[in-house]
Formats: C-alpha cells, structure tokens, sequence
C-alpha cells in the first residue's frame, strides 16, 4: 500500500492552520459563473538555491514555475480566477513572511498563495501558505520535502490542498492520465500506450506501437493498468505493471476477452469474453486467479463498472434490441434496465462518489456524454458533439475526461481524435493538450493519498 | 440434423426476402441499398467468382440476401480447397461505442462463420476476430463510406 512510490516525503510539519470560520468557501456544484479570484505569488527562492535548481532543472526561477503550475490547475478547474501577475505590488519574499492584505485586495484578490522553495541535503523543500484576503488570516501553512525532479508535482500537490482547503472536497491534481496515442491513416492507425500528468505534461510512452491497443484503466488501488491488446493478433485483456513495464494476460480464454476494468479494491478484473457471436461478463481475482461468468444471456452485454462499494456493476447490454445500460448486483442477479430515454446508450462508469453513472448517448446522428442518477433518473447531457465517448471520472467524481473525434472528408483528411474534459456543471469543457491524437482516457486515483 | 438446419436457412431466407421486400421503398442508391453496401469497390476474391466480404446494416449482424449468396461461394470454393483454412475478420463503422463495436465485429463474423458451417464447412478451419471500428476500409465520415466498414471479411490463413 505504499502509494508514495515517487519519493515524496510529506513532511506535514508545521504551523496547522488554526481553525478558522467565516472565511472564504467555493461552491463547486454550480457553474463557473463566478470563479473565485486568487493571487498566486511566485514562490521565493533565494539566490544560492535558485542555483542549486538551475543547474538540476534548467529552470530559471524554479519559484515562478511552480507557481505556473499552481496557476494553470486552478484556472483548469473552473473554479478560481489567478490574477496577473504583473498587478502583484508586494515582493514574494514578504508576501510570504506577511501579506499586506489592502495591497492583494486593491487588485481584487480574495485568496492569495505565498510560499518558498529551498534546495536543502539536494532535497526541494517547499514552504505554501494560504491566505484569505478579506478576513487579512492565514488559512493554511504545508512544508513538504521532494526530490528536485518532482517540481511539477509539487505544484499539484498544492493544488491540491487549496482546492481542497477552499471547496471541502478532495482535488484531483496529482493525478495521471493514462490513454492512447494514436498517429497514422484511419485505416491504419498505429496506437500506442502512453501516461501523463493530469495537465499534459510529462508524456511517456508504454508501447511501441507494434500491436493494436485499446481502452487502458488505471487500477483505483494502485498503479496498474489493465488493457486490450492484440498481440499476436490475439485480442486479450492484459495486466501491466507501469512502475516494471511487466506485463501478462489475464486469464486463459479461449477467445477475445475486452472491455477491462478493476473493481474498486483493485484485487479483480470485470471484463467481457466474447464466443461465438456472444459476449458476456466475467471476473478474474487477480490472487487466486479464478475465473466467475457474471451475465448469461445470448446478448451483447459488455463496458462493465463496479459501484465503488464493489455490490454493484452497471454495464451495456443490447437485450432490449439496443445498447442501453443496465445495473445489477455484483453476482449478477437483479438485472435492471435503468437507461429509458431516446437514443443508444453506451459505456457506463460509475462515479467514485458512488452517486452518479456517466455515459455515452447516440441520438439522432449526435454523441452526447451525460450523467443520470444510478436508478437511471435525473439523466444530464454535458456536452454534444459529432463524435464524443468513453467517460472516465476525475478521483473526486467532480470531472469527467473523455476523447472526441472530428469528421473527416472521403480521403480520410480532416480526421483527429483529442482528449476533452468537462466538469459536473458542464460549463467548463476543455482539450487536455497530448502531442499526438489521443483517445481512451483513464485518470489514476491521487498519487500522494 | 444437416436437413433440418438447411430447411431453417431457406425458411430464414424466405423471411429474410419477405423483409427486404417490405422495405423496397427505402431508398436504394447505386451502392446501398437501406444502409447495406451493394457496391463492389471494396470487394476483393478469394477465387474468380468469389467475393471474400458482405455487409451489414448499422447494428445489424443479420446476413442479407446477397452475403448468403456470398458465402455460400466461398462455401463452395472452401469445400474444392479442402487445406485452405480461413479467418473471419469482423468490423463495424466509426459511429458506435469502442467496446460495443468489438462485440459486434464478433457478432457479424460469427454470423457469416454460422452460415459456412450450415453448407457444411467445419468450424475447425474457421478462425473469427473482431476489429471493431480499428480497421475501417475507407476513412470517409460518411453513409457510404460507414455502409463499407460493416462488414465480415474472409481471410485465407495459411
């Protein structure tokens, strides 16, 4: 359970926030109508340090750039306005020791970040405050000691206490996506595994490209992933380890087996097998290895996703005569239809907060990811589009990401396939930039938890 | 046993016929007819005479009455090259869900494996796999273009 694999010591020292009330809160159930403004100061860094990190990180201001990060996470969650910098009248260094409230208020901020960074036994160790302008308090005070090549995570991981200390609710920063690249012509396309930072950042590359690979998911556990691949022209669900590169397939079936996913303590695989022109659901336990048929019917049923208590799966089944989605209990008994409106429906995923399944919907030419209550009422559509699907939830069951495809004329050309994400409001939809075309999206649970 | 599912085909394609005949008037271009591709830019063969792909409609892994007509070529063509094995590669077209298209490539290739076996192809020399929507033949986002993607291609394995 050791889920600080990358070296993060988190020192949580110091100066704990004095409990405070009265002050500022963020409302993250209603639109961005308002979004909360917030000075990010760049973090101090004083001369010898600043060094120290140039050296080791080719960054000039390693202080500035964590701030950068801080900044464009916030800015991404819809929530919060950053301020322009160039507006800010006191110096890092003293805004940190002691805000001057009337100067952070001129400018209209209502929270303000000050903190420090030092290069310390070839450590980075930083130092983050946050202030509430208004009430001219401290709402918080976090050290935490890393190494040096962590620094965008850093960054995250202040995100995250803000985003936190501010809404209540946990943050979603320091987290990773895993998806596929894909590159080439329509008609050959060449997909690879890859894995970034919840921001874009820090791509890496799995798979080489050599066999066709589809829908990854990040084990909510820990940091695997299990996914389909067609090596050796053999579509079979897979088991990889990103930390070793170690990888097997899962289970010995005598045909193509797709659509994994793990069940909320990670330690089994739901997935479809299909033969003879009928898929159904099974599960694998990953420890003992055996093998459970969860669905029996001459249907399609597949795109299943435990309840994140594991007593309930919601999946795709074509049994009325179209996709739709059904729930039912974890052994497969209490079937239920629970999606009633227009159109096809297609891979449910169950929200981490237990409250809300996310979809895919077909109506009328047009794809639409939406959200309806588990009993299939309150049905919401996010955001239409020519071609849209595969929702997967942000740890806090607050965002959504997904991948988009364009229309392309009769060559082919005009084709692309992008990540988007979108929150609950659905006011807030935005490209997660990749450098190539991407599809398949899975986002990882907190790194730092 | 053989007689039997032989008299449930030709009472599947009467009935088959009967609902094409229903729908004579869905619009019929010179290359669908309903959303089913009729062309034959696609089309490569097995043998002179024997088309190697049918088509579906969207959804659909019901076989028309021109892909039985197909398959019961390479049936033919299979049963004179008693060493060649085939595998039926299923597929379906950019406008469906991933995981679901995979089912359904699987679905339609197993349709048109059930109806070589029905004119007595064993099922030992019939392989299946499903794209999905990875392998589409034309890029095109378009009716027509998507009409060519639904299809069950048979594919010499050795």
């Amino acid at each position: 359970m050791n889920k600080t694999k990358f070296y993060i010591i988190i020192i949580l020292l110091i100066l704990i926030p004095k409990t405070s009330f009265g002050l500022i809160e963020v409302d993250i159930t209603r639109g961005n109508l308002n979004p909360l403004p917030i000075a990010v100061s760049p973090l101090f860094v004083e001369s010898k340090s600043k060094k120290e990190f140039q050296n080791l990180l080719k960054k000039k201001n390693i202080g500035e750039e964590i701030a950068k990060v801080v900044e464009s996470n916030l800015k991404s969650s819809g929530l919060f306005n950053p301020l322009k910098k160039e507006a800010f009248l006191q110096k890092p260094d003293i805004a940190h020791l002691k805000p001057r409230f009337e100067d952070w208020s001129l400018i209209k901020a209502q929270a303000l970040i000050t903190g420090e960074v030092k290069y310390e036994n070839q450590k980075l160790r930083v130092e983050f405050r946050l202030w509430d302008v208004l009430a001219g308090k401290e709402m918080m005070a976090l050290a935490f000691t890393t190494v040096p090549d962590n620094w965008r995570r850093v960054g995250h991981i202040i995100t995250d206490k803000v985003y936190q200390r501010l809404t209540g609710e946990k943050g979603y920063f320091d987290t990773r996506i895993i998806y596929v690249s894909e590159k080439g012509p329509k008609t050959n396309r060449i997909k690879k595994l890859a894995i970034m930072d919840q921001d874009g950042y820090n791509i890496k590359y799995l798979t080489l490209g050599n066999e066709l690979v589809l829908t990854p998911r990040f084990n909510p556990t820990n940091q695997m992933v299990t996914y389909l691949s067609y090596f050796k022209n053999l579509p079979r669900v897979y088991l990889l380890d990103i930390e070793t590169g170690v990888q097997e397939v899962v289970g010995d079936f005598p045909g193509m087996t797709f659509a994994p996913r793990f069940s909320p303590d990670g330690k089994k695989i739901i997935m479809s097998f299909a033969k003879d022109g009928n898929s159904d659901i099974y599960t694998m336990d990953l420890e003992n290895r055996i093998v459970e048929k969860i669905t029996n019917h001459p249907s399609i049923d597949t795109s299943p996703s435990f309840s994140p208590d594991g007593k309930y799966i919601c999946f795709n089944s074509d049994r009325s005569g179209y996709q739709q989605i059904y729930v039912m209990k974890s052994d497969g008994t209490n079937v239920k239809r629970i999606s009633f409106g227009r159109g096809l429906y297609g891979t449910p995923v169950w929200s981490p907060r237990g409250d809300l399944i996310a979809f895919t919907k077909l109506h009328k030419g047009k794809f639409y990811i939406g959200v309806m209550r588990v009993d299939g009422s309150g049905e919401r559509l996010l955001t239409e589009n020519y071609y849209q699907e595969a929702p997967s939830w942000s740890p806090n069951g607050r965002v959504l990401i997904f991948y988009r495809e364009t229309k392309s004329d009769p060559e082919g050309k005009g084709f692309t396939a992008k990540l988007w994400s979108i929150d609950l409001t659905g006011y807030n939809e935005r490209l997660v930039d990749t450098e190539t075309d991407a599809s398949d999206p899975s986002w990882s649970s907190l790194l730092s938890e | 046993m053989k007689l039997n599912k032989i008299f449930k085909n030709i009472l599947l394609i009467t009935f088959a016929t009967m609902l094409l005949s229903a729908c004579a008037t869905k619009k019929v271009t010179n290359q669908m007819q309903g959303d089913v591709y009729t062309g034959k830019d696609t089309v490569e063969y097995l043998a002179s005479g024997v088309p190697d792909r049918v088509f579906f409609a969207t959804n659909e892994s019901v076989l028309t009455t021109a892909s039985r007509e197909t398959l019961r070529k390479q049936a033919a063509w299979l049963r004179k090259n008693s060493k060649i094995n085939v595998v039926l590669e299923g597929h379906a077209d950019e406008r469906g869900t991933r995981e679901y298209n995979l089912a359904l490539g699987e679905r339609r290739a197993n349709a048109a494996k059930d109806y070589l076996m029905t004119y007595g192809i064993s099922s030992n020399r019939i392989s299946v796999i499903s794209y999905g929507k990875e392998r589409p033949v034309d890029s095109g986002s378009n009716p027509l273009a998507w009409s060519k993607n639904r299809r069950s291609v048979t594919v010499k394995a050795n």
